[in-house]
């Protein structure tokens, strides 16, 4: 076996080891310095993008809150920047939360984005004066229930067969902004941001019942499943992990967690490019020595 | 008869769940609503019987000193103290005796396993009516904190909430996250260009891993982007439509055998 064969074979069999230090090496020097990529959009989010910066004022948005912590990192980033954006707006929003884990999730994303709320911020050349945000008002959070696919059923005829109080306890005939929200007539469009199945029941028992405009923002490796719904017309659009939410901060002017962690991103994907071309060289190497070998 | 009633209710049920999807009536939408409530009191049954299977499960993995059944405690200690805090909340401003009151329930706990393990059954019953003694006089006398089964203040107790908050968030994001380092190894094993369907698909995955990459000359970046929206809107729309529909048809098929008793697994012995 000569010098150039081991070579080749060693760039097949790369010690794994060597490609998470490789990794983590690169992750944590993207994540230290501090530049920013630009980011191209897609249709698919710019039309999410474009129905909620055309609502009007007043009007009642509901938002699924259906990822764990283990999705935080590509979905918690779409929560910030659609909330911001239509609380800028003044849209009221209803949150529910139909996965376990869901509630800790908007409950924090609540408290943050009310005390993001506070400051004067200028978006696409609008001013937004800063205001308080309060419960029963701007948002109603509905909270968790088990069985999503009834849930999101029982809401189609009203919201308070399966939530007769919100989250904190309040009855939600006594919050403002659910007298005369009855169920899904009254609101304007529903956002799942979504890490797992949920999203299939939105789509099926949610859209397919009461044919509300349904957009999904989705983990990275679920989005291409749901391309179908997209070319349907039965989804509005979708944002497809981080880069979805991403392109969501950049079409919204208000630059955040996803643009930020974009850089990390695309550096990961620069070193798993790397492994993989330098694989495919080792395998073309010794298949093609093994080949003038044999002649 | 013992059968048939069954097959009979569930004809029933499926028949008029599938024709009231056509009919937009209120008498129809009361039954429909009637029979939503109903599923959900079933579920919450489930519920109860999942716990139960947990706790059996652990119970037995303990008792026949499976592989890491010690870690069986974790599970079961984190199940039920996470329910602890979930249904009780600081009234005061100190949390007085609370302390005493989860670690008396948690021997409790300990000492019932004991129970079904141990030889001397007699020492460890006495230990959790101890433990369970103990317990019940600190809810009665400390009135620095209640209980709450009904209201959801316990969602508010901070040991409810910092627990899932600096343990259960941190844990499940940790997990996912190292994700990624596999998913790097198994790229580099997996996209080998050994045949043309290997390397058509390793191209299309370098296109969409590429696509938002502004780093690329000669506008590069257009045409990846071009590419990248061509294939999933295309191919990958394409196939994943076959796959949607197949499954759809595949659920109606197997809808229809359970309602007209073909499919009869539901009962058990098939």
């Amino acid at each position: 076996m000569n010098q150039s064969t081991n070579i080749f074979d060693r760039m097949m069999s790369i010690d794994r080891r060597w490609i998470f230090l490789f990794l983590i090496v690169v992750c944590v020097g993207t994540y230290v310095a501090d530049f920013q990529i630009p980011i191209n959009t897609v249709p698919e989010v710019e039309s999410i993008y474009n129905f909620l910066d055309t609502l009007p004022e007043g009007k009642i948005v509901l938002i699924a809150i259906d990822y764990d912590p283990n999705n935080l990192a590509e979905l918690h980033p779409m929560t910030y920047a659609i909330v911001e954006h239509l609380w800028r707006k003044k849209i009221k929003i209803i949150f529910t939360s139909l996965s376990q884990l869901g509630p800790a999730m908007a409950d924090q994303a609540i408290r943050d984005i009310s005390d993001s709320l506070k400051v004067d911020k200028t978006y696409n050349g609008v001013k937004y004066k800063g205001r308080e945000i309060v419960n029963g008002v701007d948002y109603t959070f509905l909270g968790y229930k088990p069985y999503y696919a009834l849930i999101i059923l029982g809401m189609g005829q009203d919201f308070r067969l399966n939530f007769p109080n919100d989250y904190y306890g309040t009855p939600l005939d006594d919050l403002p902004m659910m007298q005369g929200v009855i169920n899904y007539d009254q609101i304007a469009c529903v956002v799942d941001l979504s890490g797992g199945n949920i999203t299939d029941a939105w789509i099926s028992y949610g859209q397919g019942r009461f044919n509300f405009p349904l957009m999904l923002g989705l983990t990275g490796v679920m989005t291409a499943q749901y391309y179908p719904f997209l070319g349907s017309g039965q989804v509005l659009g979708i944002m497809g992990g981080l880069l979805g939410a991403a392109q969501y901060e950049e079409l919204a002017d208000n630059p955040g967690r996803a643009k930020d962690g974009m850089r990390i991103q695309l550096f990961a994907h620069y070193v798993i490019i790397l492994f993989i071309v330098l694989g495919n060289i080792g395998y073309f190497m010794s298949k093609r020595k093994r080949t003038e070998g044999g002649n | 008869m013992k059968r048939q009633i069954p097959f009979v209710l569930v004809f029933l049920a499926g028949a008029f769940m599938a024709f009231q999807y056509y009919v937009p009536h209120e008498s129809s939408e009361f039954v429909y609503e009637f029979l939503l409530d109903w599923t959900m009191i079933i579920g919450i049954f489930a519920l109860a019987l999942g716990i139960w299977s947990l706790y059996q499960v652990s119970v037995d993995k303990i008792k026949l000193r499976k592989e890491n059944w010690a870690y069986s405690y974790v599970t079961l200690i984190g199940l039920f103290i996470m329910v602890l805090f979930g249904f009780t909340y600081k009234i005061g401003d100190s949390w007085g005796m609370y302390s005493l009151f989860v670690v008396s329930l948690m021997a409790l706990l300990m000492f019932l396993i004991q129970t079904t393990i141990s030889k001397s059954k007699g020492l460890w019953l006495g230990l959790s009516a101890l433990a369970l003694i103990v317990a019940i006089a600190v809810t009665v006398f400390d009135d620095s904190w209640g209980v709450a089964f009904m209201t959801s203040e316990g969602l508010k107790n901070t040991m409810f909430t910092n627990f899932a908050d600096f343990v259960l968030t941190p844990i499940l994001s940790t997990m996912f996250s190292l994700l990624a380092f596999f998913i790097a190894s198994a790229a580099y094993r997996a996209f080998r260009a050994r045949n043309v369907l290997a390397s058509l698909l390793l191209i299309a995955a370098l296109i969409v891993m590429l696509r938002f990459n502004p780093y690329m000359p000669f506008g590069l970046p257009d045409y990846m982007m071009k590419i990248s929206n061509w294939l999933m809107n295309v191919p990958n729309l394409a196939a994943q439509r076959a796959i949607v529909i197949g499954i759809g048809l595949g659920i109606v098929a197997t809808s229809l055998k359970v309602i007209l008793g073909i499919e009869r697994g539901y009962m058990g012995k098939g």
